[in-house]
């Protein structure tokens, strides 16, 4: 039993290994300045608890066979423990658990303790069941304000604009698509219609709830990377559970140059 | 802490009638049972809809048998809406988390055993027990009702955010009566808990036999004391959000619904709450669920890994020690859920500091298990297998926290596969094993016949290798980006990971066949089993120096005299290879 013991537990320990290691099942392309720093992180992480897991997987396995009960007339190891060990494992748990902690600090603190840099796009990005709805300001760099009581999926007012009334809002432009310029900071404003829902790119290891009350900014910056896969398009899914059509709440990012996107953005705000 | 002994008499006779005595029974022990045989009730429940679930993962269209007998609106003609399984998600998590992993563990055998391992003749307020256990009874029939109500169960998910759960049957089905339920369901949970957190509170504080010091409690002592510490402080937080929570649904208030919302195209009659309120709320205590969950695991875990190799638990005080460690830091993580929530983040890098530091003690209960098998002699016994299954799996699932629980990464991997197979095998199947190595180790004093150990054997293989088939997979669906609570994969980046989909749910399809092969050996020896000696494992605490089943007042009118360290096993010049807590005899070379 303890050979049986001991070779499942390895036999899982290398497979385990073996698919991490060949990333049968891995992270899609990343396509921001940021995610980088991310990866890296991941991948410091991934070694530091590999290693721990191969360790402890094994020494488990390893005991298993050589400490089962044999027949034979070996005393039991007679010990209540071993405070230099104790102190050993605790401090070196510690500083692994802490500094690894602090070596993510910095990615961390790039994208969420500053804010956009001066000059970005912002765009509106709304959440409503089921659906993810874009706003640009237009030419005047200013969003319109929105009324509760405007709002009418129906006619396609999703936001609650008043073009008549409101200068700021007759030149903004609501989209399905989410286009971006490549190489410019983008701001995003997540803002939600009804309940909690949550904006993730995989390929811009980005992802943040959009909470109903609260206008929430994330920032990146998507790179050439982004035009070479794909045709620069990109899911964008819901990742927090918001009704029974959570499953199929999706739009697209749109990567494009420069000129495209401005070509693009003068198409939608002839169609408004 | 002054030592306090039982010197009383059994506080109550024992009962003649049937009622009286198995099912408003003021015993601790049917209490135990009780609590027991209502977690294998809910927890067979809940695997039954994770087998549901997973087979319309893979087969969407797939008609279940009987399915639209349950619903026809969730399933017509058999196979499931997609709000339908949103509810079956909903009731799984709900019953697995509270009905289970906080009540077999804990309210099971902790109602059971404690009181013996401590040398006590019943719990310390026995009609507070059994009152316990009745507002819980009555928590789980008003959860399960929820199947019978017309629009389905709740589709929020066992953490029900508001604005869906609180805005009414606007935000989808499910969400009217279902929820209500839900929400009251949970609140008698809230209730029932903390009575008995009380309960194993004042019992192990007061009502320890003569010798049994707190630094004498077998480890099993310990996690439930403080597991009750845990229960009393969070379940409370829960119960006042439930309030909050039903005052938002049926009272007008707006407590977590804030202003401006427009749900199905009608405007919400609601103002200035706060979404995040709620989750702050929830996850106070939910952070301290876990280790409610895993704590009374690792008690049982400890307890079996020293008997089994024949030798003292590596490092008793500071396996003590870290399970006070992890009591305490475990209510200064709760941010950890929420690094992507709309929370300050610079308050999620302070949460995700005291996250790693938890990480800590659990690795000195892990390195102090592996030191407990070391130079032992270990008897492959089913209990110990599932104790052993135990560590493998805590450190699988605990090593996955270390990515989590890092804000740059959790902002990638949140809300995908990653985190469900992270918790599942930490807070799910690690505590699981615990309750099965519990069940393997003390049913033969619970029911005073043995187990068959070569179908214990077969159930022990069958899950372990099949635990890891179904979780593992689920990381390397996460670092893929696959969102958790999809009824259906349609996005084009998820098509090609259904083949590990379709083997996730073949493995638990064969691993939750395996469990009826404990239901079996369980109940078959229940009255066929072989009859179980005093002692069948040859163990030193108090519970087995009493028959097996103990007697009505555990120690038939003596009071045990503890002397001695509750892991005494190979202690050189003794006379046997283990003494009992209670033996008088004195061994030079003992740690006492």
């Amino acid at each position: 039993m303890g050979l049986a013991m001991a070779l499942v537990v390895a036999v899982f320990t290398v497979v385990s290994v073996y698919i991490f290691w060949a990333r049968i099942w891995w992270f899609p392309v990343d396509i921001s300045t940021h995610g980088a720093a991310i990866d890296h992180q991941f991948h410091l992480t991934l070694i530091i608890c590999g290693i721990i897991f191969v360790l402890a997987q094994l020494g488990l396995a390893w005991f298993a066979w050589k400490y089962r009960d044999n027949g034979d007339t070996r005393k039991v190891t007679y010990s209540h423990g071993n405070n230099k060990l104790e102190a050993t494992w605790t401090i070196a748990a510690a500083i692994l658990f802490i500094g690894l902690n602090l070596m993510g600090y910095q990615s961390w603190a790039d994208t969420h303790f500053t804010g956009a840099a001066p000059g970005a796009l912002q765009i509106q990005v709304q959440g409503q069941q089921f659906y993810w709805y874009f706003r640009y300001p237009g030419p005047d760099g200013k969003f319109g304000p929105t009324h509760v009581e405007k709002v009418d999926d129906a006619i396609g007012n999703f936001y609650g604009l008043d073009r008549e009334q409101d200068s700021a809002s007759e030149d903004d432009i609501v989209t399905a698509t989410l286009a971006v310029p490549v190489n410019r900071p983008i701001e995003l404003i997540l803002r939600s219609k009804d309940v909690t829902h949550s904006f993730f790119v995989r390929e811009l290891r980005l992802k943040q709830d959009t909470v109903p009350g609260m206008e929430i900014p994330v920032h990146f910056t998507a790179t050439e990377e982004a035009l070479k896969h794909n045709g620069g398009r990109y899911e964008i899914a819901c990742t927090q559970l918001c009704g029974l059509g959570h499953f199929r709440m999706r739009a697209f990012l749109q990567v494009m140059t420069e000129p495209d996107f401005e070509k693009w953005l003068h198409d939608q705000a002839a169609m408004q | 802490m002054a030592e306090a002994y039982a010197e009383e008499v059994h506080q109550h006779e024992e009962p003649t009638g049937f009622i009286r005595k198995y099912i408003f029974s003021l015993d601790h022990k049917v209490i135990g049972k009780q609590y027991y045989f209502l977690a294998l009730f809910s927890v067979f429940v809940g695997m039954i809809l994770s087998w549901l679930i997973r087979i319309h993962l893979v087969w969407p269209n797939a008609h279940i048998w009987g399915l639209d007998k349950l619903s026809s609106v969730g399933a017509p003609g058999g196979a499931m809406t997609p709000e339908y399984y949103l509810s079956l998600l909903t009731l799984h998590g709900t019953l697995m988390v509270f009905f289970v992993l906080t009540t077999a563990p804990q309210s099971g055998f902790g109602n059971y055993f404690l009181p013996i391992q401590i040398g006590a003749e019943d719990m310390a307020f026995p009609r507070l027990n059994m009152l316990s256990f009745w507002v819980t009874f009555l928590g789980l029939a008003v959860l399960v009702s929820t199947f019978f109500v017309t629009d389905g169960p709740p589709i929020a998910g066992w953490t029900s955010y508001p604005p869906l759960s609180a805005v009414g049957s606007s935000s989808g089905p499910g969400e009217g009566l279902g929820q209500d339920l839900w929400v009251i369901s949970i609140a008698l949970f809230c209730i029932g808990s903390l009575l008995a957190a009380l309960n194993f509170i004042a019992t192990t504080l007061e009502l320890r036999a003569r010798g049994m010091s707190l630094m004498r409690m077998p480890l099993t002592c310990w996690s439930w004391f403080i597991t009750a510490i845990l229960g009393l402080l969070s379940f409370a937080v829960l119960f006042a959000a439930c309030v909050l929570l039903f005052l938002d649904r049926v009272g007008g208030t707006s407590f977590f619904i804030p202003g401006g919302l427009i749900v199905s195209g009608k405007v919400m009659n609601h103002s200035g709450g706060s979404p995040l309120l709620w989750q702050h709320l929830f996850w106070f205590f939910g952070h301290p669920e876990v280790y409610i969950a895993i704590l009374p695991g690792m008690g049982v875990t400890s307890h079996i890994l020293s008997c089994f190799s024949r030798k003292p638990i590596f490092g008793y005080k500071v396996m003590a020690y870290s399970i006070m460690a992890i009591g305490f830091l475990s209510f200064t993580v709760w941010g950890h859920h929420m690094f992507v929530s709309g929370m300050s983040p610079y308050t999620a890098f302070t949460f995700s500091i005291f996250t790693m530091a938890i990480g800590v003690p659990s690795a000195i209960k892990t390195f102090n298990w592996l030191g407990t098998l070391w130079g032992g002699r270990i008897r492959y016994t089913t209990p110990m297998l599932f104790a052993m299954g135990f560590v493998s799996l805590f450190v699988t699932g605990g090593l996955s926290g270390l990515f989590l629980a890092q804000p740059p990464l959790d902002v990638y991997l949140h809300a995908t596969y990653f985190v469900i197979g992270h918790f599942h095998l930490v807070m799910g199947v690690a505590a699981i094993f615990g309750i099965f190595a519990g069940t393997y180790f003390w049913f033969p004093k619970m029911f005073g016949r043995m187990m068959s150990e070569t179908l214990g054997k077969i159930h022990f293989w069958a899950t372990f290798i099949g635990v890891y088939c179904i979780f593992m997979p689920m990381h390397f669906l996460g670092i893929a980006g696959n969102p958790r609570r999809y009824s259906m994969f349609t996005d084009n980046f998820l098509v090609p990971l259904m083949p590990v989909h379709k083997f996730m749910t073949i493995a638990a399809l064969l691993t939750g066949a395996a469990q009826f092969i404990f239901l079996f050996n369980l109940f078959w020896s229940v009255f066929k089993g072989e009859k179980a000696p005093a002692n069948p494992w040859q163990a030193t605490s108090l519970e087995w120096s009493i028959p097996s089943p103990p007697p009505f007042d555990n120690f038939g009118g003596k009071h045990p005299v503890v002397y001695h360290d509750p892991y005494e096993y190979g202690v050189p010049g003794a006379s046997k290879d283990f003494i009992m807590q209670d033996s008088p005899e004195i061994v030079a070379a003992s740690g006492d």
